[in-house]
């Protein structure tokens, strides 16, 4: 069985759905990050790739693509010692008082 | 180093994707494992995303290459023509000569 990422070919009888959607504002911010990160070389492409793949298959499967992106760019900030899971949590929190 | 780089496979020379299953990231889609084609292209080297996903400095670079293979080889009861051709672009070290 092909890893959860390795899509090419998979039997698939839902029609694709080509309409086009607006981003949200967190997912310009998703797609934005990682080209800051590129930059000041803290990540590179193939990292952010193993980040995605690494998530475990259930969760990969229940994740819109945005999420998959922002789950292995904190993945591989806590790796490299730049960012601490609580110190993302704490943030978070912060962050959804604000917005309530 | 760049001026004495030679690629090992050369275009049309007939080619076999290795069927394996290494536990690392890695860019070699699970549909083209195993099935034979023919080198189409020679893109250059490239530091190697295998080591990079890992952050190590990607070298020594690896040849990346443009495969062309036969549709009605890759899939099981492919439904298309007979000519149809599919491309995938694989580095050196997944390719072996037939």
């Amino acid at each position: 069985m092909p890893n959860v990422h390795d899509r090419g070919g998979w039997p698939n009888e839902e029609a694709i759905n080509l309409d086009n959607h607006e981003w949200l504002d967190w997912q310009w911010q998703t797609q934005a990050l990682p080209i800051v990160l590129r930059q000041k070389g803290i990540i590179n492409s193939d990292e952010l790739r193993r980040g995605i793949e690494s998530i475990p298959r259930d969760d990969y499967e229940a994740m819109p693509y945005h999420d998959r992106w922002a789950t292995s760019i904190e993945s591989l900030l806590i790796e490299k010692g730049i960012l601490t899971d609580k110190e993302i949590q704490s943030k978070v929190t912060e962050i959804v008082r604000r917005w309530n | 180093m760049k001026d004495s780089y030679k690629p090992d496979y050369r275009i049309n020379d007939r080619v076999r994707i290795k069927n394996v299953y290494p536990q690392g990231h890695h860019r070699t889609p699970w549909f083209i494992k195993g099935k034979i084609g023919h080198i189409a292209a020679i893109y250059g080297k490239f530091l190697n995303p295998e080591q990079r996903a890992y952050g190590l400095d990607g070298c020594p670079k690896q040849a990346l290459y443009r495969i062309q293979f036969k549709q009605k080889n890759v899939w099981v009861n492919y439904l298309g023509e007979t000519q149809d051709t599919l491309c995938v672009d694989l580095y050196e070290r997944w390719i072996e000569r037939v």
